[in-house]
C-alpha cells in the first residue's frame, strides 16, 4: 500500500515536472510546426534567471514567498527577451523552409546560448533552494512529501486547465486553433498569421523559462541542464502528439507514472521505461496519443 | 721581396686583419646566448559542460597558481628551484569537453602540432582510457590528474602514461571502512549511483568492501538514475520506504547538490546517513543545506581531508589569495600531478646534466615517491606508473558560529590499507576479501 501511494504521488510529482516543460514545447510545434530545440535554452535560462533572483531577493533577508514570485517574474522576463530576439531577429527568417532546416536552426541557436550561459553566468553552478526549504513538509505515513513538490503538481493541473480553457473559450485560443488546423485558410480568412506566431513563441518561450524557474529550488542550476530537459520533452510531446496540450498531459502522466512505477518496483528499467513507452506508443500511433486531424488539402 | 710579393704580403695581412677585426667584431655585436625555450605543458581539464564547475575549474585554477609558483621559484622546498630545472613552464589550456574523438584530436595538435613536452590532465575515464593507447603510440609523456578508472594499468602496462592519484578502488574501500567502523551491526544498506562507468565501477567496489569488511549486511535497494537527471522525487521515495542504515553515493555537483536538497526536504538523512564519496567538492556550495552527519570523501586526503603541513598550507594560501575560495579535491589533485613531474623532470635532468628526453623522464618518473599538500605520493602500482595515496573520511558539521563547514571524526587510512597491492587488480583483490591490506 505505501509502495503504492509512494508510486502515485511520485509519478505525479514528475509528470508536474515533465508537463511544466514540454508544454511550451508542443504549444509552439502546434502552432508554427517548428521543433525548437531552443526550447531547452528557455528553460536553462530561466533557471539560471531565477537563481540569480534568489540569490539578490534572499540575500537581503526578504520574505520566501516573495522570492519565489520575483524568481519565476524575472525568469519569464528573461524569457519573452529571448524569445523576442530569436523569433524577429532569425526564426521569421526562415518560416516557409523546409522543417528540417529549421530545426537545424533552432539547434545552431541552442549550442550558441548554451556558451552565452557561460559568458554571463561562468562555468559554476548556482543555487536557488531557498522556496523548497521554506515550504516544509508533510507526513504521510512513512512517507515524507515536500510540499514544494505539491505546489508543483497544483501548478501543472492550473497550467493544463488555463491552457485548455484559453483553447476552447477564448477568441485568441480560437484564432490558434484554426492557424493550428490549417495555416493558409486561417490567413484566408483575415487571420493575422504572422502576430499567432510571434505571440504563440514568445508565450513558449515563457513557459519554458517557468518550468526552468520552478525546477530551480530543487536542482542545482547548473552547465548542460537544457540539454537533459529538451530530451525529456521531446519524447513526452511524441508520445502525446505534437502540438497537443492535452496529449502534453497525458503523454507526462503516463511517462511520469511509468518511470515511478520502475524505480520502485524493477530500478534496473528505469533508464529503459521512458523510451520503451514512446516505442509502444509510436508502434500504435506513430503520430502520438492525441494527433491534430490533419485538413485533406487538393 | 720584389713589389709584388709586397703587395701580395701587404694584401694578406690587411685582409687577415680584416678578418680578425670582423670576427672581434662580429663577436662583440653577438647577443648572449639565449635562454633554454620554456617547457611547454599542454592542460586539459573541462573548461565548460556540466562537469566545469565542480572538477574542471578547481583543476584548471590549481595547475595556474601551482605553475605561476613555480616559475616564480615561489613554491616551498624541495619545489623551490624555478620551473622545472630551472627552465621555466608554458602552458597551453584545453578544454576537455566534446566527443571522445575531439579529445583524442585535441591530445594529438597538442603533441604534434604545438609539440608540447608533456600533457596533464583529463577528468573523464572515457577520456583517460580514449587517450592512453594515443599516448603510448605518440610517445607522448601524459599525466592524467582525475580520472578514477582503475582499467588504465590493470588492462596492460603503459609506458608513457602517470597517474600520480590514486584510482577510484580507495574511495570505495575508504567509504566502507569509515561506514563499518563507526556502524558495526550494519545489516542493510542502500546505493544511488549515477548510470555510467564511475557509478558503476563505484557501487561495484563498494559492494565489493562491504561483503569483505561486514558480511552479514545485505544490499537493500541499488538505485542508477540516469546522469544529470536532476528529478529524484522516485528514488527518494523509494529510500524513505526501504530499512537501509546508510545510502552510499558516488553523485557529483550537479546530481549530487540536487539530489541532497530533494532529499534534505524529505527528511531522508534523518533516516539514514548519507555517504558522499565526493562530496568533499559541494561542502563549500551546500554549506548549511548539507545534513549534519553526512560522511564525506573527497577521493584522497584533500581539502579538509588534508594533513597539516606546509606544503598544504602553502597552496590552500596562494588558492585562497587568488580565488577567494578554498581548494577542492580537483585542484590538490592538479597539484600534485604537476608536482611528480617536476621531481620526474628534474631527476631525469640532474642524471643527464642537460634538457632530458621524453623516455629520460618516463624513466624518472616510475616508482618515485614525493611529497604534495595532500601527504605522500607512491607510484607503487601499474609498473610505477599509478600512484597510491593515504585516504581520509570524516563527519560532516555546518559550523553555525563560524559560518564555516567543518569535517569532524576524521579518520585516515593508510595507501596500503585502501589500495590492491601491485600485484592483483582492484576487482581481484577485493573478491579475494582484501589480502595483504596494512591498516
Amino acid at each position: 500500500m505505501l509502495t503504492a501511494f509512494a508510486i502515485f504521488s511520485d509519478g505525479l510529482v514528475y509528470a508536474a515536472y515533465l508537463f511544466l516543460v514540454a508544454v511550451g514545447l508542443t504549444l509552439i510545434f502546434g502552432v508554427m510546426k517548428i521543433l525548437n530545440v531552443t526550447h531547452g535554452s528557455f528553460y536553462a535560462f530561466g533557471a539560471y534567471g531565477a537563481a540569480t533572483a534568489a540569490g539578490v531577493w534572499f540575500d537581503r533577508g526578504w520574505s520566501d514567498a516573495g522570492g519565489l514570485l520575483f524568481m519565476v517574474g524575472l525568469a519569464m522576463l528573461i524569457g519573452l527577451a529571448i524569445g523576442i530576439v530569436l523569433e524577429r531577429g532569425i526564426l521569421r527568417f526562415v518560416y516557409g523552409k523546409d522543417e528540417v532546416v529549421i530545426v537545424l536552426v533552432t539547434y545552431a541557436v541552442f549550442l550558441i546560448l548554451e556558451d552565452v550561459i557561460v559568458l554571463v553566468w561562468g562555468p559554476r553552478s548556482y543555487a536557488a533552494y531557498q522556496p523548497m526549504v521554506a515550504a516544509g513538509s508533510i507526513d504521510v505515513g512513512d512517507l515524507t512529501l515536500s510540499n514544494y513538490d505539491i505546489g508543483m503538481v497544483v501548478l501543472a493541473a492550473a497550467l493544463a486547465a488555463f491552457g485548455y480553457w484559453a483553447l476552447k473559450f477564448t477568441r485568441y485560443g480560437k484564432l490558434l486553433t484554426v492557424v493550428i488546423f490549417d495555416r493558409e485558410v486561417a490567413a484566408a480568412y483575415g487571420i493575422n498569421v504572422k502576430v499567432i506566431y510571434t505571440v504563440t513563441f514568445l508565450i513558449g518561450a515563457m513557459l519554458g523559462a517557468l518550468g526552468g524557474a520552478v525546477m530551480a529550488p530543487k536542482i542545482s542550476v547548473t552547465l548542460g541542464i537544457g540539454v537533459e530537459v529538451i530530451v525529456l520533452a521531446f519524447a513526452v510531446v511524441a508520445i502525446g502528439g505534437m502540438g497537443s496540450i492535452e496529449g502534453a498531459l497525458i503523454g507526462a502522466l503516463i511517462v511520469g507514472f511509468g518511470r515511478a512505477a520502475a524505480v520502485h518496483l524493477v530500478p534496473q528499467v528505469e533508464l529503459f521505461v521512458i523510451y520503451a513507452v514512446m516505442a509502444l506508443v509510436l508502434g500504435f500511433r506513430p503520430h502520438g496519443l492525441f494527433t491534430q486531424p490533419a485538413p485533406r488539402k487538393i | 721581396m720584389s713589389r709584388l710579393s709586397t703587395i701580395a704580403c701587404r694584401t694578406f695581412g690587411l685582409a687577415t686583419a680584416l678578418t680578425l677585426g670582423s670576427v672581434v667584431a662580429a663577436s662583440a655585436q653577438q647577443p648572449a646566448a639565449p635562454a633554454a625555450p620554456p617547457i611547454k605543458l599542454g592542460i586539459v581539464s573541462f573548461l565548460s559542460g556540466p562537469a566545469a564547475s565542480p572538477f574542471g575549474v578547481p583543476g584548471r585554477n590549481g595547475a595556474e597558481i601551482v605553475i605561476e609558483a613555480l616559475n616564480a621559484g615561489k613554491a616551498p622546498a624541495p619545489y623551490n628551484t624555478v620551473g622545472f630545472a630551472g627552465t621555466k613552464i608554458e602552458t597551453k589550456f584545453v578544454d576537455e569537453a566534446g566527443s571522445t574523438a575531439q579529445v583524442v584530436t585535441e591530445f594529438r595538435n597538442l603533441v604534434q602540432r604545438d609539440q608540447v613536452d608533456a600533457v596533464v590532465g583529463y577528468i573523464s575515464s572515457g577520456s583517460c582510457l580514449a587517450v592512453t593507447p594515443v599516448a603510448d603510440e605518440l610517445k607522448a609523456l601524459t599525466v592524467y590528474f582525475d580520472c578514477g578508472t582503475p582499467r588504465i594499468f590493470e588492462e596492460k602496462p603503459r609506458k608513457y602514461v602517470f597517474r600520480p592519484s590514486s584510482h577510484a578502488t580507495k574511495d570505495s574501500t575508504g567509504a566502507a571502512r569509515y561506514l563499518v567502523a563507526r556502524k558495526k551491526d550494519i545489516t542493510l544498506f542502500s546505493g544511488i549511483n549515477q548510470n555510467y562507468a564511475w557509478g558503476q565501477d563505484s557501487w561495484k567496489d563498494f559492494v565489493g568492501a562491504m561483503n569483505v569488511l561486514a558480511p552479514k549486511a545485505k544490499v537493500d535497494k541499488e538505485l542508477m538514475p540516469k546522469l544529470f537527471q536532476g528529478e529524484f522525487g522516485a528514488e527518494i521515495s523509494t529510500l524513505l520506504t526501504s530499512k537501509s542504515q546508510a545510502l552510499h553515493s558516488s553523485f557529483w555537483d550537479g546530481d549530487l547538490e540536487s539530489f541532497i536538497i530533494q532529499s534534505s526536504a524529505r527528511g531522508l538523512q534523518k533516516r539514514m546517513p548519507f555517504i558522499g564519496t565526493t562530496a568533499e567538492s559541494s561542502i563549500w556550495r551546500l554549506r548549511d543545506k548539507l545534513p549534519d552527519g553526512t560522511i564525506v570523501g573527497g577521493r584522497g586526503p584533500h581539502g579538509p581531508l588534508a594533513p597539516d603541513n606546509e606544503l598544504n598550507t602553502w597552496f590552500k594560501t596562494i588558492y585562497m589569495d587568488r580565488y577567494g575560495t578554498p581548494p577542492t579535491y580537483p585542484s590538490y589533485q592538479m597539484a600534485l600531478s604537476l608536482l611528480g613531474l617536476k621531481v620526474a623532470w628534474e631527476k631525469a635532468h640532474k642524471a643527464k646534466g642537460s634538457k632530458p628526453t621524453t623516455d629520460e623522464v618516463v624513466a624518472a618518473f616510475e616508482n618515485i615517491e614525493y611529497e604534495s599538500p595532500s601527504g605522500t605520493v607512491k607510484m607503487a602500482l601499474g609498473n610505477g606508473h599509478q600512484g597510491i595515496q593515504a585516504t581520509a573520511y570524516g563527519t560532516y558539521r555546518f559550523n553555525k558560529q563560524k559560518g564555516q563547514p567543518e569535517l569532524v571524526d576524521v579518520v585516515r587510512f593508510a595507501a596500503e590499507c585502501v589500495n590492491p597491492p601491485s600485484d592483483k587488480s582492484s576487482e581481484e583483490w577485493l573478491k579475494a576479501g582484501m589480502p595483504g591490506a596494512k591498516c
